[in-house]
């Protein structure tokens, strides 16, 4: 009760924070449109390709923009080692953890419905009919994205060239949930009635909730001197 | 250790046992019936990876003994390990495509084996950047023992997903259960030759291991020599 | 929380500590008790392991080797109980320079499960003088003030054991003042004050007893008025070498 607790007053402390500067959250929606603006103008493909792309282009979007976040998340907590002014307090690591998750979540679900807004505007795609699943699809793979981005983030704000540092250990480790994502929305776009969409979302989730339970657990030790 | 199988003594065994496996992949072995000469190549390609993998294994549980003990010798060996992993890494993706040339027309496809060793490439080079730019030397080794651990839990959902993926290539050829079909010749070869790569392995290993032992107690040597100095 | 512990007993206490960075040893087979009520002086040139020994201390740190007991039992164990006891400031203020002094306060009172928060704020906010600020962003303060705020954050929980690593660095007159009759008044109160300076006359004039520091080993461990001064290279009027 009290590390759920301790997670919220950490999430409204990353949200104060956000909105004093409103710097991550802005950047992550404006690099995100550029990609889908990028791959849009770029391949010019037919209508019935488009189909095939959209998916790639989302999850793109998605991973950018998330590495741009999760780098934003530690910025802060590091400029006057904030993270230690955490540690601290009589709270559970694990909590510190699931409170800068549930933030990083946060901001990349806005970034991503602001980029299924714009998508659906330029490809002249309706998500509707499998937004059910397309939603399913995208909290799972962000999820497990977000939770690699925050115990990486945190390790990533002790090296020299954090960005890069992040970068470099997000996608090998981050690629299969973002692969399985991008596949399962395929399914789900192309409206596949052999009910293999729902397979695609269960090993997405699958995926995540092993990568998220990992760094839960792991992240005691990244706070640890 | 070093008393009991001296590191000469751990070369000459290296040098011999492949003198043996090359005796074998060139003289012993048949020749493939579709491939021909070319497949020999397969000797020297699949050790590679096996022992690449070995390699992040010895990673893990390194890390894992590191953050439950804190020994120094763990964290000494992850890194050895992934400093000569790295090494065979390289080598699968580099007789990789030599192969996959005359073979397959192609230098490169997407083949599973392939993704996944370049994956776990990608893996080694991720843990030895972070190796050489950390800058809080107080929690260098935890940070690595994490990436450690979560590596290899990437490496073991890699075989997962690469059978979820939209699969088009051959199933496994060896140890693929019966039928698979491998001439016990090949097979033996094969084996031989993966044991003289595990023991120029694990040389390698030790030969880092010692010369990292042997940089930080310089170190240790020039700062009580600094300490002393100043102290006069 | 340990209620059953008298509170002679709630000690703080350095057991065999060693401190490894890589191969670096920091700290050597540091032995150190302080009690409720010691007002402690560590004193040592720059890398000779002030900070690392107070950082073991507010559990920031784990020792490579021995342990670090609050009340009988090792920090981590009982890091719950541990960590209300202990109230730490350094250097970097561990503040939020987007939020401002008293959102920073509340988030770290709230980290503490503190009951009656806004009476603690109240209280440290009269107490450093930061009442007609604490609607300004931390970023916009100066840095004697950030330290100010700083000191606020480690007192807020009223901890026993007030650990401060340099709390005089960057601190204007007023604040300097303040922080002395803050020094002064713990130990009166039972609570215990352990401190690192380069400044030996200024910090001699607040502790009783004096830690002297040399490349992570301890010197000497005892009353400040006993202390080999010239033994320790110390002479009252210098300041430690920036080694």
């Amino acid at each position: 009760m009290r590390s759920l607790e301790v997670l919220w007053i950490i999430f409204r402390k990353d949200l104060r924070v956000e909105w004093r500067n409103r710097e991550t959250l802005v950047s992550m929606c404006v690099f995100g449109v550029l990609i889908v603006f990028l791959f849009n103008f770029g391949l010019q493909l037919a209508p019935t390709e488009m189909l095939l792309s959209l998916p790639v282009v989302l999850w793109a979007g998605f991973a950018f923009a998330g590495v741009l976040g999760f780098n934003r998340a530690f910025a802060s907590e590091r400029e006057n080692s904030c993270l230690e002014g955490m540690t601290l307090a009589p709270i559970d690591p694990s909590a510190i953890f699931a409170g800068k998750l549930l933030a990083n979540l946060f901001f990349l679900a806005v970034a991503e419905v602001v980029m299924v807004f714009i998508a659906a505007l330029w490809y002249n795609f309706s998500f509707l009919p499998s937004l059910g699943q397309f939603v399913l699809i995208a909290f799972w793979g962000t999820l497990g994205y977000a939770a690699l981005g925050t115990i990486f983030g945190a390790i990533a704000a002790n090296t020299r060239m954090r960005e890069v540092m992040l970068t470099v250990l997000q996608f090998p480790v981050a690629f299969w949930i973002l692969m399985l994502a991008m596949d399962a929305t395929a399914q789900a776009f192309r409206g596949n009635p052999n009910g293999d969409a729902t397979a695609g979302v269960l090993r997405v989730a699958g995926v995540s909730i092993v990568f998220t339970v990992a760094s839960l657990l792991l992240f005691e030790y990244v706070l640890e001197e | 250790m070093d008393k009991k199988f001296p590191p000469t003594v751990h070369l000459a065994l290296t040098l011999a046992w492949f003198l043996v496996a090359l005796h074998m992949i060139f003289l012993y072995a048949p020749e493939e019936m579709t491939m021909g000469e070319v497949q020999r190549i397969f000797y020297i390609h699949v050790p590679s990876a096996w022992t690449a993998l070995t390699g992040f294994i010895i990673i893990f549980f390194a890390s894992l003994v590191y953050l439950r003990k804190k020994s120094r010798l763990a964290d000494q060996v992850a890194h050895a390990t992934a400093e000569v992993g790295f090494i065979f890494c390289t080598g699968v993706l580099i007789t990789g495509p030599l192969w996959a040339k005359p073979v397959w027309g192609i230098w490169w496809t997407w083949d599973a084996r392939l993704t996944l060793t370049f994956l776990l490439w990608l893996l080694y080079i991720a843990y030895l950047m972070l190796r050489s730019y950390l800058i809080n030397p107080g929690r260098a080794a935890n940070l690595c023992a994490v990436v450690g651990v979560i590596g290899f839990i990437d490496v073991i959902i890699d075989y997962m997903a690469i059978r979820w993926w939209r699969t088009q290539h051959p199933q496994p050829v060896i140890l693929g259960g019966p039928g698979s079909g491998i001439d016990p010749r090949m097979l033996a070869t094969l084996l031989v030759s993966w044991g003289a790569f595990l023991c120029l392995f694990f040389y390698l290993l030790r030969q880092r291991l010692a010369l990292g032992q042997a940089q930080s107690e310089l170190r240790e040597m020039r700062r009580n020599l600094a300490l002393a100095s100043s102290e006069n | 929380m340990l209620p059953e512990t008298p509170r002679a007993e709630l000690r703080l206490e350095v057991r065999g500590v060693s401190k490894f960075f890589g191969d670096h040893a920091a700290l050597r087979e540091v032995q150190l008790e302080v009690s409720p009520g010691d007002a402690v002086l560590l004193y040592g040139a720059n890398g000779a392991g002030k900070t690392t020994l107070l950082r073991l201390m507010a559990s920031l740190a784990r020792p490579t080797s021995g342990e670090v007991l609050f009340a009988g039992r090792d920090i981590t164990q009982e890091a719950a109980a541990a960590k209300s006891a202990i109230g730490f400031a350094s250097h970097a203020t561990l503040l939020y320079n987007e939020l401002s002094v008293r959102e920073n306060l509340e988030f770290f009172g709230m980290l503490f499960g503190l009951k009656d928060l806004q009476v603690r704020v109240d209280h440290e906010l009269d107490r450093f003088g930061l009442r007609d600020r604490e609607r300004v962003l931390v970023r916009e303060l100066s840095r004697g003030l950030q330290q100010r705020v700083s000191l606020a954050r480690a007192l807020l929980h009223d901890p026993l054991f007030l650990l401060l690593d340099e709390p005089f660095t960057g601190l204007d007159r007023r604040s300097t003042e303040q922080l002395e009759a803050l020094l002064k008044q713990r130990p009166e109160q039972g609570k215990a004050v352990v401190f690192s300076t380069h400044n030996f006359q200024q910090g001699a004039a607040l502790a009783q007893r004096l830690v002297a520091l040399e490349a992570g080993r301890v010197r000497y461990n005892g009353p400040l008025v006993q202390a080999p001064l010239e033994a320790l290279g110390i002479t009252p009027d210098t300041e430690a070498m920036h080694a």
